[in-house]
């Protein structure tokens, strides 16, 4: 069951702030979902391996190999806030 | 009351491979900030991870050299936090299908051994690095991602340990296996290895565990022995007093040697795990492990048994050998050519890891052969030097990487053993020390070593001190 409490708690991990219709609009949204896959859990499964992966592959690997990295420039052209070559952020510790 | 202290720890160590775990980025250490960055790492939209094989073969053999039972099928997880350290807003590690699990490694305490369980070893990415300016008022961090996504491998044990005996000795011995496989540095000043303790207090005697406490921020390896030590103190005060001990996960400060609990806005874990759909999971088959298992050397404890047991080295040496699997090499290679292990052992004991100190060498890299100790070592019990002018020799071959021979040649240090070379000196002291004979005849017996040492002195050290010291009681007639 999706309530007001969750949606704050489920923001909060999120480092989300919502407005009143938004925690509204995301409560409706989310319990929509879940009933949708209530309605999954009454078919029978049992014979059904989990699936996480949608393609039957596995074990693909790089070589241990450098590539040029992106330009100092170019990784901090997005950056909200910098101070030389560091990304600036809220502080984080007291 | 008495109380019985129990220990595990959870070690990250960052793999030794030239590039990050899902993208060519390099690893290296101490660069510019943000220049080993890119989309993938810094997990921009719309890219894709690719996983490095070597991390993935390294983390393997770790967990194989921890005797772990390894999952035949494993895969990557999502932990999601967020922290201005993690571009992505979850970090890639494994959660359910752990790469190796209950293993255990076998530490020793007093010269005794103890296994210690290991609960799994799992591979995951490193988050960036935060700055923390200093100054008062300022109201920001800053963030270097080039260690984002370094690979890291986190090895948890089961709390097993029951002091900090066994926790040194547990992090030693991780430390020393890791640097034997080659698999990381294990640099703690530049924090490719770390450790977190969680420690916990029960009446002697039961076996009801008692609240857990995790220790954070441990630097090194006397932080976690000193934050240990005070954990236990505080701990054991608040059961005496009755009170009970908060589940909680407490900061450790190095300089005030006091732990304080961390804000529980920080403590709140909720990762809600789920399989990374960016990676395709991984099959082990016996082929790919027997390769693998074919790449762990001899560990160091074992090696340390094995020396003791086959050179009859003492427990001692033996453990010096193979604190740093460079010498114990160095070591094997000598004996093999020249079968003196104690002779070899306490050249590289008590001289090539001197010189390696003073002189700072790359111990990777040593002036000195094992082929070239091992002929020192010939020439001296062939007799031709003193073991005195052996030293000179060794230093001497240390600075210019020179075999023996040509050194002793060069610098004419050979011994005399020419007897009648000799006797003239003999001759040649005894005349010039008249009162030492006089001494010696009244029964100073301490004469006859100085005009041996007169002897030595002539020669510059090199004449054969048996063949002196026989001529010259023939000469003072004794
Ligand atoms: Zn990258």
């Amino acid at each position: 069951m999706i309530d007001k409490k969750l949606i704050e708690y489920v923001a909060s991990l999120s480092r989300l702030e919502l407005t009143r219709d938004e925690e509204e609009m995301f409560m409706n949204q989310l319990t929509d979902i879940l009933s949708y896959i209530e309605k999954l859990r009454k078919l029978n499964t049992e014979d059904v391996k989990p699936m996480a992966y949608p393609l039957n592959k596995s074990n693909v690997f790089r070589e241990d190999k450098l590539c040029p990295s992106t330009s100092k420039e170019e990784i901090l052209a997005n950056a909200p806030a910098k101070i030389d070559a560091f990304f600036k952020v809220p502080k984080v510790i007291e | 009351m008495e109380y019985e202290v129990v220990i595990g720890l959870e070690t990250h160590a960052e793999l030794s491979t030239l590039t990050k775990l899902f993208c060519g980025c390099s690893t290296k250490f101490g660069v510019e900030p943000n220049t080993q960055v890119c989309p993938v790492c810094l997990g921009m939209p719309g890219v894709l991870p690719v996983m490095n094989k070597k991390a993935f073969e390294y983390s393997l053999k770790s967990a194989l050299a921890l005797h772990c039972e390894i999952n035949k099928f494993t895969n990557f997880d999502r932990k999601s936090y967020y922290y201005p350290d993690l571009p992505k807003n979850y970090q890639i590690s494994q959660n359910y299908y752990n790469l190796g699990v209950n293993g255990y490694m076998t530490i020793e305490v007093n010269g005794s051994t103890k296994k210690i369980r290991i609960h799994n070893v799992h591979l995951e990415e490193e988050a960036g690095k935060l700055i923390h300016p200093e100054e008062i008022g300022t109201n920001y961090s800053l963030v270097d991602f080039n260690r984002a996504g370094v690979p890291l491998l986190e090895i948890v044990s089961y709390p097993d340990m029951r002091g900090v005996d066994e926790v040194d000795s547990y992090m030693q011995t991780l430390r020393k296996i890791l640097l034997y496989m080659d698999v990381s540095d294990c640099k703690m000043q530049e924090g490719s290895l770390r450790f977190e303790a969680s420690i916990s207090l029960r009446e002697k005697g039961s076996d009801k565990l008692g609240n857990r406490v995790e220790i954070k921020n441990l630097n090194s390896m006397k932080a976690v022995i000193k934050a240990i030590e005070y954990e236990v103190g505080r701990q054991s005060k608040l059961l005496d007093r009755g009170e009970t001990v908060a589940r909680e996960t407490r900061l450790w400060d190095a300089v005030t040697e006091r732990s304080e609990r961390m804000r529980s806005k920080e403590e709140a874990q909720d990762y809600r795990y789920f399989p990374e759909p960016d990676l395709l999971p991984v099959l082990i088959d016996e082929k790919w492990l027997h390769e693998i298992k074919g790449t762990i050397p001899e560990l160091p404890l074992d090696r340390k048994l094995r020396f003791v047991e086959v050179f009859k080295l003492s427990d001692y040496d033996s453990g010096i050998l193979t604190e740093e699997k460079v010498f114990a090499d160095f070591f094997e290679e000598c004996v093999k050519i020249l079968n003196r292990p104690k002779a070899i052992s306490n050249w590289i004991i008590n001289d090539l890891l001197r010189e390696v100190k003073d002189r700072k060498l790359d111990i990777h890299n040593l002036p000195i052969k094992p082929k070239q100790l091992a002929s020192l070592i010939e020439i001296i019990e062939k007799g031709t030097i003193s073991s005195t002018i052996a030293k000179e020799v060794f230093s001497e071959m240390i600075q210019s990487g020179k075999n023996p021979h040509a050194i002793i040649e060069e610098k004419k240090l050979a011994q005399i053993s020419d007897e009648s070379l000799i006797e003239s000196i003999i001759e040649k002291v005894i005349a010039t020390n008249p009162e030492a004979i006089e001494d010696y005849k009244k029964g100073k017996k301490n004469a006859l070593s100085f005009l041996m040492g007169q002897v030595m002195k002539e020669t510059k050290g090199k004449a054969n001190p048996k063949i002196v010291n026989e001529l010259l009681k023939g000469k003072v007639g004794v």
